[in-house]
């Protein structure tokens, strides 16, 4: 019994590790200035991680095996170096490990987040509402005319609560369902939630940020190749969480312009 | 210390069926009330889990008899995506309170604590009684809301604001559901605070002689700092749950901020923290992994222990670590809110802490495997679940290096990942504590043995089924499925769902697995083999009381201690071992120094 028991764990940690190895369930393609660091910083931790994994049980099963049901006249032995040793072992092996990514990982998190984004970064703002997406540019002016909550009305289409009669900066504002945005230019998002908490997640960006209600938070980030990605909601915001998103879609600068050139004109 | 000992028990024999029975102020009794109402529990939420996993494989599967559970929730018996999300909250909040806390901690906690340090009960035996029933009683209102208004809450186990906040505007559930579920968990938050409020004196004051702390088994301390723990989490999540009630009844908006719309209306509410709410969750929220695992680790030694016929490599060592685990564990609750936006700069000062934590578990594991070296190792029921309860340890904390990194958590945060992590770590391996302290110390409590082959077949499928189900949802992350979508109608998570079928397939035939031992439990409890008092020949105390223990335990005569709690390898008159209430003299080899 306890030599089968050794055998499943040994097969249950390989099995489990042939996934990975074989990369069967990955993440998409990186399309972002700042993700290789990331997917760097990940595959570190899958390497330490993983010998870690698979160490520990191959360990557990091996004395498993060796010292269950040993013979009666068996004397008992003490792991020679004692608890000392291995107190001394974790901290030194898994400490310094664990540190090291840490200490690493600060720059793929600053490179997102303790970074402002560059003066001429393009500011986009999205506004997160059960259970859509919607995208404002800031248009000729360059800027967002404030928001009128009490104005917010989906019936005729102002998601916004805009009131371009009195405020002039609303005028040229462009409001769209989908978001575009021009390959290797950065992008200044600007997150606003309209009521609950929600998430604004682009696996192949490598980006992932709550909304706050009540508190607008930026992000910024450079796509690097033309295609179209899905935006989905990862913060459970009610009912329709499971099919709250939007599409991204990456064009090159000319097709950008004339994308919103159409936009324009249908406001 | 002996003198507050005998005068422990504020109260006599019970004679009536109602004081013996129902409100007994016997811990014994309470325990066994808390184990019965985890089972249940239990049961429940694994039988939601499968309709959950039924309705993820198979989207428009028909589950027969859901739509007598709720009508509008599941027309004909296939789920709608909010009645998903009230199942999953339910399944959340059923098994991380209900089962998770109750049955290590309240249940097995009550039980034999005061009989392991040598009491006759714990010093406010009615406030022990009250613990149980206050628990009962949130449990009774959090299954309540299925069957009221719109049904529970769907805001999930974590309850986020504002949706738990802003009322039925919110979606089902989110007006009476929410209420009935923050009332629940505010009783039972009452329940368990009452319950630190005994372990803690019983810990500390109610040791027989000899009965030093140092001579404590491994298990009373796992009880002992988890209710520590327990007093400092639970009072922080009660308020923060009456603070959710009162911006539902009383207008307040602790936690809605201002100029929030709903349904093309603003919200009457105005100057909340949506922040707030998650700062006060997490504050309970990551103590309470700790909460459900520390009595696992301590239960899961004391198990080792006796069935390696030899101590731990340093008992000192092992209750250092689950103190760093405990002090620790207020220190990283952030690292769930990487990605909440709150100032990126917090992010990175809460995830040193929570990679320092990996040390003290890796002390912990690193101790039990190599004190397996050179032992006389017993394989049954017991121990199995132990020996898994390291593994799936070891393969629910390894993922913790990933998700402890801000810059990973990017990509891991609010994904299968997360959910094949806290699954390993604090729900499967906690469970296999309870498993393994159940074929364990069931003897003692029921006076009757379990049947040991149901207990490893029992075992082989929850070793194997856990791991079928958990590990594949660590790829599922990876690839980047995100969690709590009732349906996959994204395109990119459309190549997933043959790992979602074969990872329902496997919760089914686990689940199913499960109901093996509730019938060995039920079995054994009635016609199972009379027990023998100290049938796994352990030295603790509780294998010195009768079996199963009287209402004093110790039918007026206290036990004094003589020993480490841990004395295997000797030579005595009875074995291997020597009781700690032996009085017997025997050269000990591994006595701590």
């Amino acid at each position: 019994m306890a030599k089968f028991f050794a055998i499943t764990i040994i097969v249950i940690a390989i099995l489990s590790a042939i996934p990975i190895l074989r990369h069967t369930w990955v993440a998409p393609e990186d399309i972002s200035t700042h993700g290789a660091l990331i997917d760097e910083q990940m595959s570190e931790t899958m390497a330490e991680a993983g010998i870690s994994f698979l160490a520990a049980q191959f360990i557990l099963a091996f004395f498993i095996w060796k010292f269950s049901n040993p013979r009666p006249d068996a004397k008992l032995k003490n792991f020679p170096g004692g608890a000392k040793g291995l107190v001394i072992a974790a901290l030194l092996v898994v400490g310094i490990e664990v540190m090291a990514l840490g200490i690493f990982g600060v720059k793929a998190w600053a490179n997102v987040y303790l970074t402002p984004p560059s003066a001429d970064a393009m500011p986009i703002q999205v506004q997160a509402g059960q259970f859509a997406f919607y995208f404002r540019y800031p248009g000729p002016d360059g800027k967002l005319g404030p928001i009128h909550p009490e104005l917010i009305n989906e019936g005729s289409q102002n998601y916004y609560g805009l009131d371009p009669e009195h405020d002039p900066d609303s005028r040229d504002d462009i409001v769209t369902a989908e978001m575009a945005i021009p390959v290797n230019k950065e992008i200044h998002l600007l997150m606003h939630s309209k009521d609950v908490g929600h998430s604004f997640y682009v696996r192949e960006l490598r980006v992932q940020q709550d909304f706050v209600p009540g508190l607008d938070v930026s992000l910024h980030f450079t796509a690097t190749k033309v295609g179209k990605y899905e935006i989905v909601c990862t913060q459970l915001c009610g009912l329709g969480h499971y099919n709250m998103k939007a599409y991204l879609s990456v064009m090159s600068q000319q097709d950008f312009d004339d994308w919103m050139k159409k936009e324009a004109a249908m406001q | 210390m002996h003198d507050v000992a005998a005068h422990a028990a504020h109260h006599g024999p019970p004679t009536s069926f109602i004081r013996k029975h129902v409100f007994s102020l016997d811990h014994k009794v309470i325990g066994k009330q808390y184990y019965g109402l985890a089972l249940v529990a239990a049961l429940v939420g694994m039988a939601l889990s499968w309709f959950m996993r039924i309705h993820l494989a198979w989207n428009s599967a028909a589950i027969p008899g859901l739509q007598l559970l709720s009508k509008n929730g599941a027309p004909g018996g296939v789920m709608t995506p909010e009645y998903y999300l009230q199942l999953m909250t339910m399944h959340g909040t059923i098994m991380v309170f209900f089962v998770l806390t109750t049955a290590p901690f309240a249940a097995f906690g009550n039980f034999f604590l005061p009989i392991q340090v040598g009491a006759e009960d714990m010093p406010f035996p009615h406030f022990n009684m009250m613990s149980f029933w206050v628990t009962f009683a949130g449990f009774v209102v959090l299954m309540a809301s299925f069957f009221t208004g719109d049904g529970p809450t769907l805001g999930g186990w974590t309850q986020y604001a504002p949706l738990n906040a802003v009322g039925p505007v919110g979606g089902p559930g989110q007006g009476l559901g929410v209420v009935l579920w923050a009332a629940s968990i505010a009783l039972f938050c009452v329940g368990q605070l009452l319950g630190a409020l005994n372990f803690i004196p019983t810990t500390l004051d109610l040791r027989v002689k000899g009965m030093s702390l140092m001579r404590l088994p491994l298990s009373a301390w796992g009880w002992f700092i988890t209710s520590c723990m327990g007093l400092t989490a639970f009072a922080v999540l009660m308020p923060a749950c009456i603070l959710v009630i009162l911006d539902h009844v009383a207008g307040t908006s602790f936690f809605v901020a201002s100029n929030l719309v709903m349904n093309d209306q603003l919200l009457p509410h105005s100057g909340g923290s949506t922040l707030l709410w998650q700062h006060l969750f997490w504050f309970f929220g990551h103590p309470e992994v700790y909460i459900a695992i520390v009595p696992g680790i301590g239960i899961v030694s004391h198990i080792l222990i006796t069935n390696m016929r030899k101590p731990m490599l340093s008992q000192r060592v092992l209750i250092y670590s689950m103190g760093a685990l405990a002090v620790l564990s207020y220190m990283v609750y952030g690292h769930h809110m990487f990605v909440s936006g709150m100032n990126p700069f917090s992010s990175l000062a809460f995830s040193f802490p929570t990679l320092v934590i990996t040390i003290p578990s890796t002390i912990v594991v690193l101790v039990w495997t190599f004190s397996l070296y050179g032992s006389k190792l017993r394989i049954n029921s017991a121990s199995l679940f132990a020996l898994g309860f390291i593994s799936m340890f070891v393969s629910g904390g390894v993922s913790g290096f990933f998700l402890a990194q801000p810059s990973i958590d990017i990509m891991l945060h609010a994904t299968y990942f997360v959910v094949g992590h806290f699954h390993l770590v604090m729900g499967v391996a906690a469970m296999f504590g309870i498993f393994g302290a159940t074929y364990f110390w069931f003897p003692k409590m029921a006076g009757r043995m379990m049947n040991e082959t149901l207990g490893k077949i029992h075992f082989w499928f929850s070793f194997a089924g856990a791991y079928c189900i958990f590990m594949p949802f660590h790829y599922l992350g990876m690839a980047g499925n995100v969690r709590r979508y009732s349906t996959f109608v994204d395109d990119f998570l459309q190549p997933l769902i043959p790992v979602h079928q074969f990872i329902t397939v496997a919760a089914l035939i686990t689940g199913a697995a499960q109901l093996i031992f509730v019938y060995n439990l039920i079995h054994s409890r009635f016609w199972g083999k009379p027990a023998p008092d100290n049938p796994w020949e352990a030295t603790s105390l509780e294998w010195s009381a009768a079996t199963p223990p009287p209402w004093d335990n110790w039918g007026g005569k206290h036990p004094v201690v003589y020993h480490d709690p841990y004395q295997y390898g000797v030579q005595s008159s009875v074995g291997d071992y020597v009781m700690q209430a032996s009085p017997e003299q025997v050269k000990t080899e591994h006595e701590e120094k």
